[in-house]
């Protein structure tokens, strides 16, 4: 009854759900589906926002390889996407850094942390420790909507005069200080720290709410060591971010005073367009402080709920307990710490004290050991199971084959001797790609695939989806792989155009090779955009409550569960998620209690 | 069944739960944790350019003293507030909660006059020393004293007008917990500034 009780701690907000009788307040279109508090259509609200984004992110990434494939050739379709800032198909060079800084932006923050956090933690956390919605529904339809109007704001900066922000994504001043500087630190640089600035609120709100939810709302005998994995990891990412983002909105507070009140806590001695700057005192260095403060455990924001989810899949799909579960449980609490603690590994080449870049490679190299439990886990997962390869789970075995991949580069790039010659390469490039920007959306495919008949109680195309992974994942290498090699040889990232240097022309027919498999990429992931909202309407449906015979709370509601999930009771919980194979029975339900003489996990 | 519970729940907001905190107190101390990593990243900026070359001082207005003052003392009416509510004396703990929020716009009023004694001695914004960092982390500051100020007034409007007397003391003590938090922040920055500075 715990769980029942809890439920009306909120005023009102939930408290209609215990109806469920059938006899459902009366919703309208909005409050259903627009300023919906319900968790599952605030997942798919964040989901469909990501989706968008992506498809913008992505695109950008496909016209500017299209430049650097072919730097001598112009393309009219550049001139119709960017007008005066592709005039005659060729990319301008300073909306080159537009370009990159806000592909960056959008895959980093607007994809891979709302898109899928905010997706899968509001999915998937009332379903799965049993709670019929999150600690405060209010607050977390605040949180998509304080998405939504960074979303707006920054889609915005798209389309005014001087162009969107061009300061990279970390926006490092002097250059996105001044407007003096480039075009993009004008009017783009502000939209740039507005959007931010409600983009970190919407996620503290969606933070705050996800840890909660996770300690305070479990149903009867949830105890924290039966939770899935999945739940382990989108907790670790709210404790990541709510104690990270809020020292990058401290850092973007400062970096507004110096943009337009006369302050200089980043500027110093500044010689600009002929002119001389007044400011004295500053430390551009302070910033990348506090950016990568939030920058590093950015990273794991990142990654931590496609490892959660991938570790749910690879056991539901390999027919096995996952391998070590508090190993698993261990090592995201070591990568959460560690992960605050690491950040100035991305400033080795700022001047930085070689002692103490020697402390800073050493911690970053222990974040080897808990990365490296986990990849032994997935492996010895599925060793030996009796593997389905259903669409989810080909794309959580090529999350583990990215990671390991993008994980054995990181080691190299820990060490600071390394990383000070490869710095600003397009081997960071390939090795951050590979390791986060893939893998992420590996494990946010996995989850796609195996939690939408969850969603809309319809199942995505297989076919369209195993094309989809094949190409997905043969392309990503083709694409990132060679980048290592260029990186190696000196080629520098943010440059548009090589061809005054002689050295870099061997890379040419390299370039062209990569922009080709990018696009070809792209279509197939516009393929799957096609999939996800064919399947949403016309898709095969679910007709058993628990098609993937899993043990997870969230495939005990109905097929189609209304807001409150559970109609009656609120299962109780008696074993922990993973018993497959286990006295012969294929998969045991966590609601199902002990028999008489079984062995406990 | 279901309405057994929820006669329990309105006794007794957490039914059963005794042992488990309500979820809106522990999202206001996630919450809490969250902010103090803001002002401990503004703080640690502090520290790390205060070492640098062209640091300039400033004195402390005699102000921020007052403020101090006034802040500890609505702490001290929030808290007896709490108490009277949960003693169902209603009548003395609106007063009193009125009594908090005038300390606190006279805590936001006392602030500003502080600033304005800054200005008006020669610190402006520009530069980056102790007086830009003091305008921007009080100031930052004030803002959340007002976020509990609005809070406060909130409450206050829903015990006046409100068309049900709501004995639930929740929403007072997530208030109170807030409340004594920036109190305790303001205090850790102003001896911060002191000593640090």
């Amino acid at each position: 009854m715990n769980n029942e009780t809890t439920i009306h701690v909120h005023d009102g907000s939930v408290l209609h759900d215990d109806h469920h009788n059938g006899h459902h307040h009366k919703e309208t279109f909005i409050t259903k589906y627009i300023f919906s508090q319900d968790h599952k259509t605030i997942a798919k609200q964040f989901l469909i926002t990501g989706i968008i984004w992506a498809i913008i992110g992505a695109l950008f990434s496909v016209l500017f390889r299209l430049q650097l494939g072919y730097p001598d050739q112009s393309f009219p379709i550049l001139e119709t996407f960017f007008g005066k800032w592709g005039q005659g198909g060729k990319i301008n060079p300073e909306f080159y850094y537009a370009l990159i800084t806000m592909h960056g932006t959008i895959l980093v923050f607007f994809v891979l942390t709302a898109g899928l956090s905010g997706t899968f933690a509001n999915l998937l956390i009332p379903l799965q420790v049993g709670a019929r919605d999150m600690a405060s529904p209010f607050m977390n339809m605040l949180s998509y909507w304080f998405f939504f109007m960074a979303s707006v704001v920054m889609m915005t900066s798209l389309f005014v005069q001087t162009g969107p922000a061009s300061g990279g994504w970390t926006m490092y001043p002097p250059l996105s200080a001044l407007a003096l500087a480039q075009p993009g630190s004008k009017m783009g640089a502000d939209l740039w720290l507005i959007s931010m600035a409600l983009f970190v609120v919407s996620s503290l709100l969606g933070g705050l709410n996800y840890i909660a939810t996770i300690l305070n709302m479990r149903t009867k005998g949830m105890s924290m060591t039966r939770l899935p994995l999945t739940i382990w990891a989108l907790f670790f990412t709210a404790i990541l971010g709510v104690l990270s983002f809020p020292v990058l909105l401290s850092g973007f507070i400062l970096l507004l005073f110096d943009r337009h009140l006369g302050t200089s806590f980043y500027l110093s001695d500044i010689y600009v367009a002929g002119q001389i700057l007044p400011n004295e005192g500053g430390s551009a260095i302070l910033y990348q402080h506090l950016f990568w403060f939030l920058g590093h455990p950015e990273v794991y924001i990142i990654i931590l709920p496609a490892m959660g989810m991938v570790s749910e899949i690879l056991s539901v799909n390999s027919r096995k307990p996952i391998f070590g579960y508090m190993a698993m449980v261990g090592s995201l609490f070591a990568i959460t710490i560690l992960a605050f603690l690491v950040w100035a590994h991305h400033m080795f080449v700022t001047g930085m004290n070689p002692f103490l870049g020697s402390v800073f490679v050493l911690l970053t190299l222990l974040i080897a050991i808990p990365s490296a439990i986990k990849v032994f886990n997935w492996i010895t997962t599925i060793w030996r199971g009796n593997v389905r390869f259903t669409p989810a789970m080909l794309f959580s075995i090529g999350f583990v084959s990215m990671f390991i991949s993008g994980g054995l580069t990181g080691i190299w790039l820990g060490n600071s001797t390394i990383d000070i010659h490869v710095h600003d390469t397009y081997f960071v490039v390939a090795h951050f790609h590979i390791v986060m920007g893939v893998s992420a959306f590996f494990g946010m495919f996995a989850g796609v695939y195996h939690w939408f008949p969850k969603m809309f109680g319809r199942y995505l195309n297989s076919t369209l989806g195993y094309i989809h992974f094949w190409v997905t994942i043969v392309g990503a290498y083709l694409i990132f792989w060679p980048m290592h090699y260029m990186g190696l040889a000196g080629v520098p990232r943010r440059y548009l155009d090589f061809s005054l240097w002689t050295t870099f022309n061997q890379f040419n027919d390299l370039n062209k090779f990569i922009s080709v498999v990018t696009i070809i990429v792209f279509a197939v992931n516009l393929m799957f955009v096609f999939n996800f909202f064919y399947s949403m309407i016309k898709g095969r449906k679910v007709r058993s409550a628990n098609p993937w015979s899993a043990n997870t709370l969230e495939w005990t509601t109905p097929i189609n569960p209304g807001h409150g999930n559970w109609e009656g009771d609120i299962p109780e919980v008696y074993r922990w998620p993973y018993d497959y194979g286990k006295d012969g029975r294929e998969y045991i339900p966590q609601t199902e209690p002990y028999k008489p003489g079984e062995k406990v996990h | 069944m279901l309405s057994d519970i929820r006669l329990k729940s309105e006794i007794n907001p957490m039914g059963d739960q005794r042992n488990r905190i309500h979820p809106h107190k522990f999202a206001l101390w996630v919450a809490i944790a969250s902010m103090i990593m803001m002002f401990a990243g503004l703080t640690s900026a502090y520290i790390v350019k205060s070492g640098q070359a062209s640091w300039q001082e400033v004195q402390t207005p005699v102000w921020f003293w007052y403020s101090t003052a006034v802040i500890i003392v609505s702490s001290l009416t929030m808290q007896v507030a709490l108490r009277a509510m949960k003693q169902r004396q209603m009548a003395q703990y609106r007063s009193l909660l009125l009594i908090t929020l005038l300390l606190g716009i006279a805590f936001v009023a006392l602030q500003w006059v502080g600033f304005k004694w800054l200005w008006t001695h020669g610190v402006r914004l520009e530069g980056a020393g102790e007086g830009q960092f003091l305008y921007i982390i009080f100031g930052l500051h004030a803002l959340h004293v007002m976020g509990g100020i609005i809070a406060l007034l909130v409450i206050l409007l829903r015990q006046y007008f409100g068309k049900v007397i709501s004995y639930n003391t929740t929403s007072t003590e997530v208030m109170s917990t807030y409340w004594h938090f920036v109190d305790i922040l303001w205090i850790y920055l102003l001896v911060f500034f002191i000593y640090i500075g």
